[in-house]
């Protein structure tokens, strides 16, 4: 039998529209809009000034603070200027815009295809790298991925977790990026267990991918240590602790980090990107989105240089159709839906989902009857009907002591509710205050 | 005969040990309250509403009757009278304090900022505005969900429909402040009621540039200056293309209302304007 996570967890109709397409080049940008902010934590310090001209992959902001990245030019041009722009969710930030006038590389990045496998850099080296590289974690959380490669003083990680699960309907970005770049992960895993100095790593894969599956075991033959576990399908099985808990049935503790059991979990997205910074000297200027929905005349899997507005990306896909309802930047679950189409592409944008009307409207919200599905369904084990109602009433003290930190945002508990209740937006709004609350006590 | 004796002798026995037990306990677990909580607390309105800063009136009478000054104390609710009556008959002296009123600083009703999206999830402004922007070009402005009404326990506010904004009742209002504290976008102030009620803020806090402003919202403060120059009194800035009117420095000219090319300077309750030809003379007036 297939393993998976043990608490909760659902099972949503999969329509992954857009496996069987091959990854498509996207062309360049006629401008590129590079927000500063693509990661968690603090956004990056902008090093050039309006008018400099940059090349592709050069240095135009680099991390300000411990958590933080580096930015680099997505396409070589002239720095328009550095301005506040609409971010997915209509607030202001700021934003590097270049005029695109070609694509002319740095010369030191390696931007021939061969496999490059030797990985001649020590750990501490591999780590710099990365961070120079301005690497985030590629599956949506945007952590900066040197931070989670040096372990805490005193803890200890003896295995290494990749993230091919894929768990959100839709997407397929990772799905192809397995297929295609299956060498490339195969060396970035290894170099992430040489950083990380363990000798076994884990490729946790659903099984709606037999594919992929199969492909990478075959791969991974010739390395040693990587193995494949397929997994039932289940969602959340993507998120962090569900898949330490499928893969190797370590539970990670409340309020802890999956390092607490020894685990690191990095997303297949991210070993690729690894495997290009370390080995080729490629920072992070481009990723793969699945641009998809029933409606869409052509779903498809893009690479996409960061900054590209979104509505390249539609265009791209057979144009916006007319009975769009919502745009999401992201899966159906976990996604948020966007407030403009002229918002580029971030380094977290893992997909485009055009839903039609008819889906995306929300049905009016109806009374709790006590059918207790979202208990059943919560992967964190809590009890989502008893937070909301906490969240509603502002009792705070007895929220956090019900563990709404907890909450991992996947939406299961919305998804499930036969009355339609927002159950996930109010204990949103919960965690918020209560972390706030949480913070402002050991200040 | 001798029963019903000895049933009354038991229980008047009875009667006076227990009335002496509870009278010593009494005697040595007393608790001594200042008698003055209970005087202060008649006199305060007993809305319990929070805004004095303390859970409810009892908590407050009992501060003010502990704190040497209360000069920093106010029950907003009561206001100026109240304190007085409060400070009366603690001995104390109460600062003298203006009335102030809550104001709502967004203008952007349905007409002149137009939609961009809409939104369909739980109708909370606080759940919205941890979402996103809003529904409109101003990320600054109203979300239009009423968790300022919601707040308000004196049922000085309503949602009027025709502009989606919230409508405060000037005369219910109390200035507590809950819906200053209900509002995520902070747009709604307390502000000076001002004489006669009289008052002029800015209806926006917008602080995109003058251009995005506009587009977003045709009564958006652009951030021009040209308020600031006029005021004859210091009393506007301009802090990140958003003009300020300090309250305690404003002396009702108008002069400011009349200039703001997009009308985001409001003033409530003056009398109709005269013509052109005796305008300067009613300006002139109250600035000297």
């Amino acid at each position: 039998m297939l393993k998976t996570f043990s608490i909760g967890g659902i099972h949503p109709a999969e329509n992954k529209l857009s496996a069987q397409n091959p990854i498509a080049t996207l062309d360049l940008p006629a401008q590129a809009i590079v927000m500063l902010a693509q990661h968690i934590g603090a956004p990056a310090e902008p090093v050039v000034q309006k008018g400099d001209i940059v090349k592709t992959g050069q240095l135009i902001a680099k991390a300000s603070g411990f958590v933080s990245a580096n930015i680099h030019a997505p396409v070589s041009g002239t720095i328009e200027k550095i301005d506040d722009v609409a971010d997915a969710s209509g607030y202001k930030r700021k934003a590097i815009f270049i005029k695109t006038d070609g694509d002319e590389w740095l010369e030191t990045i390696d931007r021939t295809p061969d496999l490059k496998k030797e990985i001649s850099l020590s750990p501490a080296e591999i780590i710099q790298r990365i961070a120079d590289a301005g690497i985030v974690g590629m599956g949506g959380a945007t952590f900066p991925t040197h931070i989670k490669l040096a372990p805490p003083p005193g803890k200890k990680c003896d295995i290494l977790i990749i993230n091919g699960v894929e768990c959100e309907p839709y997407l397929t970005a990772d799905h192809r990026v397995m297929l295609e770049k299956g060498d490339e992960i195969m060396v970035g895993i290894a170099i992430l267990m040489k950083a990380l100095s363990v000798n076994k790593a884990i490729i946790g894969i659903e099984n709606n991918k037999p594919d992929a599956i199969a492909h990478l075991n075959k791969m991974a033959q010739a390395y040693q240590g990587i193995s494949i576990m397929p997994l039932k399908v289940q969602y959340p099985q993507g998120g962090e602790k569900q898949l330490i808990d499928a893969c190797i049935g370590r539970q990670v503790p409340s309020g802890k980090l999956p390092i607490e059991v020894g685990a690191v979990v990095q997303n297949i997205g991210t070993a690729l990107a690894i495997y290009e910074a370390v080995q080729k000297n490629k920072p992070l200027i481009e990723r793969v989105i699945t641009v998809t929905g029933k409606s869409v005349s052509t779903p498809g899997n893009y690479l996409a240089r960061i900054g590209t507005p979104m509505l390249s990306l539609i265009e791209a896909s057979g144009g916006l159709p007319v009975d769009t309802g919502k745009i999401i930047g992201g899966g159906p679950m976990m996604g948020k839906a966007l407030t403009s189409i002229d918002i580029p592409v971030t380094k977290g944008s893992s997909g485009l989902l055009i839903m039609p009307d008819r889906e995306a409207t929300r049905q009016p919200m109806q009374n709790c009857i006590r059918c207790a599905k979202c208990v059943s369904a919560c992967p964190m084990g809590l009890e989502p009907y008893l937070l909301m109602v906490l969240s509603q009433k502002g009792i705070w003290d007895r929220a956090e002591e019900e563990k709404v930190m907890d909450c991992i945002e996947c939406g299961s508990c919305s998804f499930t509710c036969p009355s339609q209740r927002p159950l996930l937006d109010h204990i949103r709004l919960g965690k918020n205050k209560v972390g706030q609350i949480m913070r402002s006590r050991t200040k | 005969m001798s029963v019903v004796m000895i049933t009354i002798a038991t229980l008047v026995v009875l009667g006076a040990t227990a009335a002496v037990i509870l009278y010593a306990a009494a005697q040595k677990f007393k608790v001594y309250e200042d008698p003055r909580i209970d005087q202060v607390e008649a006199v305060l309105p007993a809305a319990n509403c929070g805004g004095c800063g303390f859970p409810g009136c009892r908590a407050f009478a009992e501060a003010l009757v502990k704190a040497d000054d209360i000069s920093t104390l106010l029950c907003p609710v009561g206001g100026a009278a109240v304190m007085a009556q409060a400070a009366g008959i603690l001995g104390k002296e109460a600062a003298a304090t203006a009335p102030m009123v809550a104001v709502v600083r967004c203008n952007g009703n349905c007409d002149v900022r137009p939609k961009t999206n809409n939104y369909d999830g739980a109708s909370s402004c606080a759940i919205a505005a941890s979402l996103y922007g809003g529904d409109t070009g101003c990320s600054f402005g109203c979300l239009g969900l009423g968790d300022c009404v919601d707040a308000c326990q004196f049922d000085a506010m309503y949602m009027d429909e025709k502009t989606g904004l919230p409508v405060i009742i000037e005369d219910k209002c109390v200035a507590c402040g809950a819906c200053v504290k209900a509002c995520p976008k902070i747009i709604i102030q307390l502000r000076k009621k001002g004489p006669k009620s009289r008052r002029i803020f800015v209806s926006c806090v917008n602080k995109d540039k003058g251009g995005v402003a506009r587009k977003a919202c045709e009564v958006a403060c652009i951030g021009c200056g040209k308020c600031e120059k006029v005021c004859p009194h210091g009393a506007i800035t301009i802090t990140n293309n958003l003009a300020y009117i300090d309250d305690e420095k404003c002396k009702l000219c108008r002069k400011c209302v009349e200039v703001c090319p997009t009308n985001a300077i409001h003033e409530i309750n003056f009398p109709p304007r005269k013509e052109k030809t005796t305008e300067e003379k009613t300006e002139e007036a109250p600035a000297n």
